[in-house]
């Protein structure tokens, strides 16, 4: 007993040291997504791409001093248990966190981090979204501590449609997503996206299914089928996209799919040749985009995390542009104080590799370029020994994703300011 | 027409899969009395032990020896925990069965992480069996087929035919009948749970690679088995493939049914809007809650019918 107390005494005085330190050395960012379950494997891609971009970081001291850290916490994700590792974030004294998995997580998230900066003004939390996209994050629930390093789900789909419209042998399509704020907002956008643009084409189907609960995708396939539908639309991720185009592979489903992760991870391993010209995404990077700034970066993740057991590659350019902004906010501001970095980042312009991006200030959305393409077979070049296991001949399609021999090849590149959209955010800043 | 039969095909195929599951379980209730909550948990070890294998041996040596691997880790399980326990009554093999479902998945955490795996199905097994109109229908699930009924075959000759059968029957009205005959009960209860553990396992191959292996599909299949051993009646095998069929063809059509209450309400002349009370819940379609629908179903069947399709046993 009086072991356990001495020890006591010894943490409370080393933490309070520590946390006296306004400066501090070390600036830890919790990663609050799925560590285990259904999603654990999208999770765990992510974390590995936070690790290798703050390597980076630290190494060239992009920073101006502190070093950064990311700490991985496991939220299952689920909205309860997040609000439980929130807790737990904050009670270690992390000032930053970044989600990106699940909209239902983010917004309960928004939430707390709301009301916890307002009780504790002087301990306010600073919340970076590298992949939550319901739109209501920035438009009516809009924080001014929440940041949005992706482009919105409305912002997606607007540049989807828009290329969609154009193509006259679109008439009926069928729209399948996770029944969760966000697939019923990719849902809600479809529908009157097309609507505006493309009146004459017909939805033929509109299933919203619960998300990561669905085993077997084959039922919702016949119906695919059934429906006769010249395109899908589909907003699913994690292993719900790997099992839809898994089951419509096995059916010999012909149907193109627009998709939103069509090249997150497993996707592609589960689709296979299958996916060929078929299935598109948008994203705002691929790793076949011209010219490609980010190649060596991508190349030098791909040698450390590539290969058995998950054959990762480079997916997250918004993961690079979220921790350099967040980086150049603390140079410039020579603060990790989570209000001083908040007033920077907004508003920020910063240089990426896919030219300049700017964190809106009105409503805290990075506005950036956006990319569609297609799946395709990877380059083979005779003089390259890596290639010798592609079969594809088009010189553009030059990288595979998670060594499935097979790329993306871009359709159509849209400008940042072209993917900018309204919003009816009223921000309140302290 | 095209989209009834292969629905009806992957009705089937899906209710196949789940019998191959909720048998084992129902096996060990009819036999030893308990429920065996860890159930799933041989499901899951059944998956990650194929996968292992399958990376040394190929699939087909893996096919054979991952069960008979999980029906030995059941025969331990019960010859070293459930037998001690078996004198406290009921409950304590309940609970420790519950605590046996958390232990082992926290075993898959550490042994093979928190990620799912990448177990695949073999090349010889890929591509389409024949096509439908013009739906393929896959290899994989008319093999899924095939392992099920030869199993379901499989049990029953053993069950009835074979001399270990006739003992187990023996031993479970009258056990000590049995032993004065020289036989030994406690062998023979070891040996049931190890062959239920074992069938679990067996659906955990072939389930494993046509969905996903993950630490969690213990906890997603868990519950719906449960449901298939209620509805189909405690303890009755027979009974266990009846709700199965009918479980899987429930879930299988469920989602094609876009139906809703408001549509209904709508035939009727009454129209429902935003702001109606309970909107989102009128607007509910039957394809949405076909998740659900099994459950639904269980807690009909306990209200109505509590002893199940055809079960024995009341209340």
């Amino acid at each position: 007993m009086f072991h356990l107390k001495r020890a006591l005494a010894a943490l409370f005085v080393t933490s309070t040291l520590f946390a006296g330190s306004a400066y501090a050395e070390t600036l830890k960012i919790a990663y609050i997504d799925p560590l285990s379950g259904a999603f654990a494997n999208v999770g765990e891609a992510g974390l590995k791409q936070f690790q290798f971009v703050i390597d980076d970081i630290n190494k060239r001291n992009l920073t101006g001093g502190p070093k950064l850290e990311i700490v991985g916490f496991d939220n299952k994700v689920s909205p309860k248990e997040s609000l439980n590792v929130l807790k737990n974030v904050i009670d270690q004294g992390i000032r930053v966190i970044t989600q990106g998995n699940s909209s239902g997580v983010a917004g309960v998230l928004i939430d707390a981090v709301n009301k916890h900066n307002e009780r504790n003004p002087d301990k306010s939390i600073l919340y970076l979204n590298y992949a939550a996209v319901d739109p209501d994050f920035t438009n009516s629930k809009c924080s001014f501590w929440h940041f949005r390093f992706d482009a919105n789900s409305d912002m997606k789909m607007e540049a989807m449609t828009n290329f969609m419209a154009k193509d006259p042998k679109i008439k009926k399509v069928y729209l399948i997503n996770q029944n969760y704020s966000f697939g019923q907002a990719v849902s809600r956008a479809a529908k009157a996206d097309l609507k505006r643009k493309r009146p004459d084409i017909q939805i033929v189907g509109d299933d919203l299914h619960p998300i990561g609960q669905v085993k077997d995708f084959a039922p919702y396939v016949a119906k695919i089928k059934a429906s006769g539908a010249d395109v899908v639309i589909t907003g699913n991720w994690g292993n719900d996209i790997s099992l839809l185009i898994k089951a419509a592979k096995d059916a010999g489903l012909d149907t193109p799919f627009y998709t939103y992760y069509g090249g997150g991870l497993g996707a592609m391993t589960a689709m296979g040749d299958a996916g060929v010209g078929k299935v598109k995404q948008i994203t705002e990077w691929h790793s076949n985009v011209h010219p490609n700034k980010t190649e060596k970066f991508a190349n030098a993740f791909n040698a450390k995390y590539g290969g058995p057991p998950q054959h990762l590659t480079f997916y997250y350019l918004r993961v690079n542009n979220q921790m350099y902004m967040l980086a150049k906010a603390i140079k410039e501001t020579k603060s990790i104080d989570p209000k001083k970095l908040a007033y920077k980042l907004e508003g920020m312009k910063f240089a990426g590799d896919e030219g300049e991006v700017e964190m809106r200030a009105t409503d805290h959305q990075l506005i950036q370029p956006l990319y569609i393409s297609t799946v395709a077979e990877a380059y083979h070049d005779p003089k390259n020994p890596k290639t010798a296991k592609f079969k594809g001949k088009d010189k553009e399609v030059k990288y595979d994703v998670e060594d499935s021999g097979l790329g993306f090849k871009t359709d159509a590149r849209i400008d940042a300011y072209v993917t900018a959209q309204p919003t009816s955010c009223q921000m309140k800043r302290p | 027409m095209e989209f009834f039969l292969i629905s009806m095909l992957n009705s089937v195929s899906y209710g196949l899969l789940l019998f191959m599951l909720s048998s084992g379980l129902t096996i060990i209730f009819s036999m030893m009395g308990v429920l065996n909550f860890a159930h799933a948990s041989f499901y899951m070890i059944g998956a990650y032990f194929a996968y292992q294998l399958s990376g040394w041996l190929g699939f087909w040596p893996a096919l054979v020896c991952a069960p008979l691997l999980v029906g030995i880790v059941g025969m331990a399980v019960e010859r070293y925990g459930l037998r001690t326990v078996h004198k406290y009554g009921h409950v304590a093999e309940l609970l420790f069965t519950f605590g046996l479902a958390y232990l082992i998945e926290e075993a898959v955490h550490l042994i093979w992480g928190r990620s799912s795996v990448p177990y695949v199905i073999p090349p010889s097994l890929e591509g389409a069996a024949f096509t439908l109109f013009s739906t393929d229908y896959p290899l994989y699930r008319v093999f899924m087929m095939v392992v099920s009924v030869s199993m379901l075959i499989g049990i029953y000759l053993t069950l009835t035919r074979s001399r270990i059968g006739l003992v187990i029957q023996a031993a479970l009205t009258h056990p000590q009948t049995v032993e004065t005959l020289g036989h030994n009960v406690p062998r023979v209860f070891m040996l049931v749970f190890g062959g239920g553990s074992a069938l679990a396992g067996l659906a955990g191959v072939i389930g494993g690679n046509a969905f996903i292996t993950e630490p969690g599909m213990a906890a997603a299949v868990g519950p719906i088995v449960f449901v298939v051993v209620v509805v189909g009646g405690m303890g009755s095998l027979a009974g266990a493939f009846l709700a199965s069929l009918l479980i899987g063809t429930l879930q299988t059509f469920s989602v094609a049914l876009d139906y809703s209450f408001a549509d209904l309400l709508a035939k009727l002349g009454i129209s429902i809007g935003p702001d109606t009370p309970l909107a989102a819940l009128w607007d509910l379609t039957i394809a949405q809650t076909g998740p659900v629908l099994p459950y639904l179903l269980m807690v009909l069947m306990l209200i109505f019918r509590p002893k199940g399709i055809l079960g024995t046993r009341e209340g």
